[in-house]
């Protein structure tokens, strides 16, 4: 379908896109790389009176690094993250997630920013975010703020952004010699929706786990940690023991909602699946390096 | 209450200016306002790539894209890769395999193969199907269309290493 009717602006900067956002409240959308916006308007679900197109605005774009982190301005294209040799090496979980978003021409146009704000728990970079333990920088009238990726995804679609504040970008943290980080998920086709994904990361010391972190994608309306089973992981060596005790932890912790096609059941069961094959892969890893 | 937008852009090559609406999709203004046929519309909605195209270099979906941020840009549609090297091979091996029957499919999966062509040439066989999975074809099945691919892939790195 063709999209609605709508006012169009090309803000030149973010002061100007802060003082129309201001103005039109959520009569206004933010348009960046349009690759979740533009099918929604397309299909009538969503039929804002204005769109704000900071696709110009330059300085939102590029990936840097900074002292203790890795910034993404919230314009880099997800082609961008995947072509970055800074991300290879200071945030490589990207590089393992990137491919499953969607396809080329979808990755050339949409935007990390994008991504993060309109936060859809099947998508690929809120969950890493979360994994990551990043900051979200956003600014509204009063000036910049930041958000911990833990306090940032509230809910299906929502975040802790106001309607008046735009996001510039995010700060990860660097990647060290000890971490390992796994990303998987599984969808009926390649580029579909996900029926459930996990990001993983681990530090480890020698061969035992150190600390565990394990963010989910597509199971709740937010992506989400599973903590307790991140906290038995700690201290831990990856064998067949621990998988058990896992597999069994996330029986027990995870809560996953049905969606059109999939049981709340059969998700759980795949969320255990995919524990199993990031940590035998972890550890299968980690061996290769000891030896 | 939506004025129109004035927008100028390259379209293989030419420059145009236009005064289009904002909501319109830049497949549309390349097959309605201009005459380029050749890209098509399936789903409008990202899922088929019938309607990909060329923006600054990159393949985009023309039905996820509006016009206006079109606007400066460099557009290319499969009418403008006639004169293209990399494009002649690849529309000649697409014949050679059959790689299309009813063709609406087959100018997303030139620009698309294209795009591949261009940046991952030792992309291997199992790459190439899985930057081809954004475009749909229900008549081929695939294969052939994946082995057309391959093959000026491996055209392509006999001809550097000669």
């Amino acid at each position: 379908m063709k999209a609605p009717e709508f006012d169009y602006v090309k803000a030149r900067s973010v002061a100007q896109a802060l003082s129309l956002l201001t103005e039109y409240g959520d009569e206004a959308r933010i348009l960046a790389g349009g690759q979740s916006l533009l099918p929604a308007l397309n299909m009538r679900l969503s039929e804002p009176s204005l769109l704000i197109d900071i696709g110009g605005i330059d300085a939102l774009r590029g990936i840097q690094l900074m002292r203790a982190s890795l910034r993404i301005g919230a314009l880099t294209t997800h082609t961008d993250i995947e072509n970055s040799a800074l991300v290879a090496q200071h945030a490589p979980l990207l590089k393992l997630a990137v491919g499953h978003i969607a396809h080329r021409a979808i990755r050339n146009a949409g935007t990390w920013g994008g991504s993060i704000a309109n936060a859809d728990p099947a998508a690929e970079w809120p969950c890493c975010l979360l994994v990551l333990d990043g900051t979200v920088i956003v600014q509204g009238p009063g000036g910049e703020r930041r958000i911990a990726a833990a306090n940032f995804f509230t809910g299906l679609y929502e975040t802790a952004m106001a309607d008046d504040e735009i996001l510039l970008g995010c700060e990860l943290p660097l990647a060290d010699r000890d971490d390992w980080f796994g990303f998987q998920e599984l969808a009926r086709r390649h580029g579909d929706y996900a029926i459930a994904g996990l990001a993983m990361h681990l530090r480890f010391a020698g061969p035992v786990v150190q600390s565990a972190r394990l963010s989910w994608l597509g199971l709740n309306s937010t992506p989400l940690r599973s903590r307790k089973t991140e906290a038995l992981l700690a201290g831990k060596p990856l064998d067949a023991t621990t998988l058990e005790m896992v597999t069994a932890s996330l029986k027990e912790e995870l809560e996953p909602i049905a969606d059109l096609t999939n049981t709340g059941a059969t998700k759980k069961h795949l969320a255990t699946v995919l524990a199993r094959r990031l940590l035998t892969q972890a550890n299968a890893t980690r061996q290769s390096v000891a030896a | 209450m939506s004025d129109l937008q004035t927008i100028r852009l390259h379209v293989n090559g030419q420059p145009h200016s236009c005064a289009v609406p904002a909501r319109l999709h830049l497949v549309d203004l390349l097959r309605d306002e201009l005459g380029l046929k050749g890209s098509h519309l399936g789903c409008e909605h990202g899922v088929c790539g019938a309607c990909t195209v060329e923006v600054d270099g990159r393949v985009v979906r023309g039905c996820l894209t509006l016009a206006v941020q079109a606007d400066g840009r460099q557009v290319r549609t499969v009418e403008g890769m006639k004169d293209l090297p990399d494009a002649r091979a690849l529309q000649q091996s697409f014949i050679r395999h059959n790689a299309l029957q009813c063709g609406f499919c087959t100018p997303g999966m030139l620009m698309a193969a294209r795009e591949l062509v261009q940046h991952k040439p030792d992309a291997t066989r199992e790459e190439v199907r899985e930057w081809m999975s954004g475009n749909f074809c229900r008549c081929t099945g695939y294969h052939a269309i994946v082995d057309a691919v391959c093959e000026v892939l491996a055209q392509r790195n006999l001809e550097s290493a000669a």
